[in-house]
């Protein structure tokens, strides 16, 4: 074989053997990317940082100079840029798109479009300049199960050559993971603005029901004249033991509302009972007491957001030591919000006027309130009861609930915190729970 | 006939050195953009990218080195790599780096 021969032959296996290394190497660099992209659109990143590095992994997997990612908003059409590298400030943020240009993108998929050869689609018309002003080569819309959901932009390679092949096969492997993240991310924004629309409408469905429920509260006490706003103050002073408990906000809410419909059922009692001036006899007595039935019979179809409305109402007159109606439950048979409102109920009656005696006096209702306990009402409601009260006296609570609902020469009564204090002192810790006292 | 005569000044040549450390690999490594662009916007005519401590860059640091070497050019400054491994000048010249970019190492 000739010399020069034999010199050619082992020159093209070194050029072959230095282009295999090179290509290998090229592979591994692209794969290495590849597979950083697939781990950064699987984790739990932010999703700007997610695209910027996702930019900066495809530019740098193949040595391009600039470029930029977008995601299509199909609401507005128009591609609205998420991160862009070198492309220069005059690089519009938005790009329209036709019905024209959405159409054949569909058409086309996932597939990079030469920018010098799309003139024909009437983006590249309309943006032509800027693509060869920011000397872009390549734009490849991201279709990802048969949607539209943005775009890349790729400048000129840093070798100064054109793309190859093998090069629109990795962008478009790496255009399918970023428009996979950009699809999840389309998919997570819709669930969150259904998810605020559905709290919006079930705060408007709350509101709703609250105000329905302060309107029959109005509409039971327009019966009595002499107890004019009694439901409405009943609920607050639920509410304010509820809280006291230490109830969570729902919970809370629920003690208001069964206040307030407590005495729903005197709807149905005759005004001229409800509204005598003098102490009723027997028979009107067992016409008023059939109120807490009634009101449950009228409650208990409707749908409350809290299940022991209803029985709020039929057992707040029920007491610890069974002498209560319309069951004579005693203890722990009395549905514990039953117990909240018949203190809240008590102590209202107690402390407004009534067309047969004035209201009575702050230390004689505080008296009472702890001498019943534990006969009338659960000690542990009593407690929290005047704690709560204990509190605004202290001026430990800015909102002063108590002296709105009573009045201020009412709550600034001589010797009132002392003995509440004292009352405290004696009510807890060694009051049980649920303890009865002999007559 | 006149002629002007030439300038023989030299131009004044302000170089500056960023350390690229292992910062280049991650988002985070965009600080080193940023400090760049810091340099050329205070007069900079010359960056140097030390990578005496950057045993590999990967696809995000090759991103990040292209929009240094971008910024510098639309400054008309001029970028110079430093301290590169042999596995890393392999890669700049594989994917035309090394094109816009003179390397130099020390030994």
């Amino acid at each position: 074989m000739p010399h020069d021969t034999a010199l050619n032959i082992e020159d093209f296996q070194i050029g072959n053997l230095r282009e295999t290394a090179e290509s290998r190497s090229k592979l591994v660099h692209t794969f290495g990317a590849l597979a950083e992209l697939g781990h950064e659109v699987a984790s739990r990143s932010n999703f700007q940082e997610t695209i910027r590095t996702s930019l900066h992994l495809i530019l740098g997997s193949l040595g391009i100079m600039r470029g930029g990612v977008s995601r299509y908003s199909r609401f507005e059409h128009e591609l609205n840029m998420l991160a862009v590298r070198g492309l220069g400030d005059g690089f519009p943020l938005s790009l329209e798109l036709c019905y024209e240009d959405e159409r054949q993108f569909l058409t086309g998929g996932l597939s990079p479009i030469e920018v010098s050869q799309a003139a024909v689609l009437p983006f590249f018309q309309v943006y032509g300049r800027t693509f060869e002003n920011t000397r872009l080569e390549l734009f490849v819309p991201l279709v990802i199960r048969d949607e539209t959901v943005g775009a890349i932009f790729l400048g000129e390679k840093a070798t100064g050559q054109p793309y190859s092949g093998y090069d629109k096969e990795i962008i478009c492997a790496m255009g399918r993971h970023i428009g996979s993240a950009i699809a999840q991310r389309n998919m997570l924004s819709e669930i969150e603005r259904r998810s605020d629309e559905n709290r919006k409408l079930y705060d408007d469905l709350r509101m709703t029901y609250a105000d329905t429920v302060k309107a029959f509260a109005a509409a039971i006490d327009f019966k009595d004249k002499y107890t004019e706003g009694h439901s409405v103050r009943v609920g607050r002073y639920s509410e304010i033991i509820a809280a006291e408990l230490g109830w969570g906000a729902d919970e809370v809410e629920g003690a208001a509302v069964a206040g307030y419909l407590h005495d729903v059922g005197k709807l149905t009692v005759e005004r001229k009972i409800i509204n005598a001036p003098y102490r009723i006899n027997a028979k009107e007595s067992a016409e008023l007491n059939k109120h807490p039935a009634v009101g449950y019979e009228i409650l208990a179809p409707i749908h409350h957001p809290y299940a022991d409305v209803p029985l709020a109402a039929k057992y707040h007159h029920e007491r610890l030591d069974g002498r209560g109606y319309p069951d004579g439950l005693s203890d722990r048979q009395i549905p514990y919000i039953a117990k909240v409102v018949n203190l809240a109920d008590s102590f209202d009656a107690m402390t407004t006027d009534r067309p047969y005696r004035r209201r009575r006096p702050a230390n004689e209702v505080f008296d009472d309130l702890q001498r019943n306990a534990g006969k009338q009402f659960a000690p542990e409601l009593v407690t929290a009861f005047f704690r709560g009260i204990l509190k605004e006296l202290n001026g430990e609570v800015k909102d002063k609930k108590f002296r709105k609902l009573l009045g201020r020469e009412y709550m600034e009564s001589e010797g009132l915190a002392a003995l509440l204090k004292e009352s405290l002192n004696t009510l807890t810790p060694t009051t049980p729970l649920t303890m009865i006292r002999s007559v | 006939m006149e002629m002007e005569a030439a300038s023989l000044e030299p131009a004044v040549v302000k170089t500056a050195i960023v350390y690229a450390d292992d910062y280049l690999n991650k988002l985070t490594g965009e600080k080193i953009e940023r400090e760049c662009k810091q340099r050329l916007e205070e007069g900079c005519t010359e960056l140097v990218v030390d990578l005496s401590k950057t045993e590999i860059v990967n696809s995000i640091g090759v991103s990040i080195l292209l929009g240094v070497i971008d910024t510098a050019s639309n400054a008309g400054a001029k970028v110079v790599f430093s301290e590169v491994n042999e596995g890393t000048i392999e890669l700049f010249d594989m994917l035309g780096v090394s094109r816009h970019a003179a390397i130099v190492n020390r030994a």
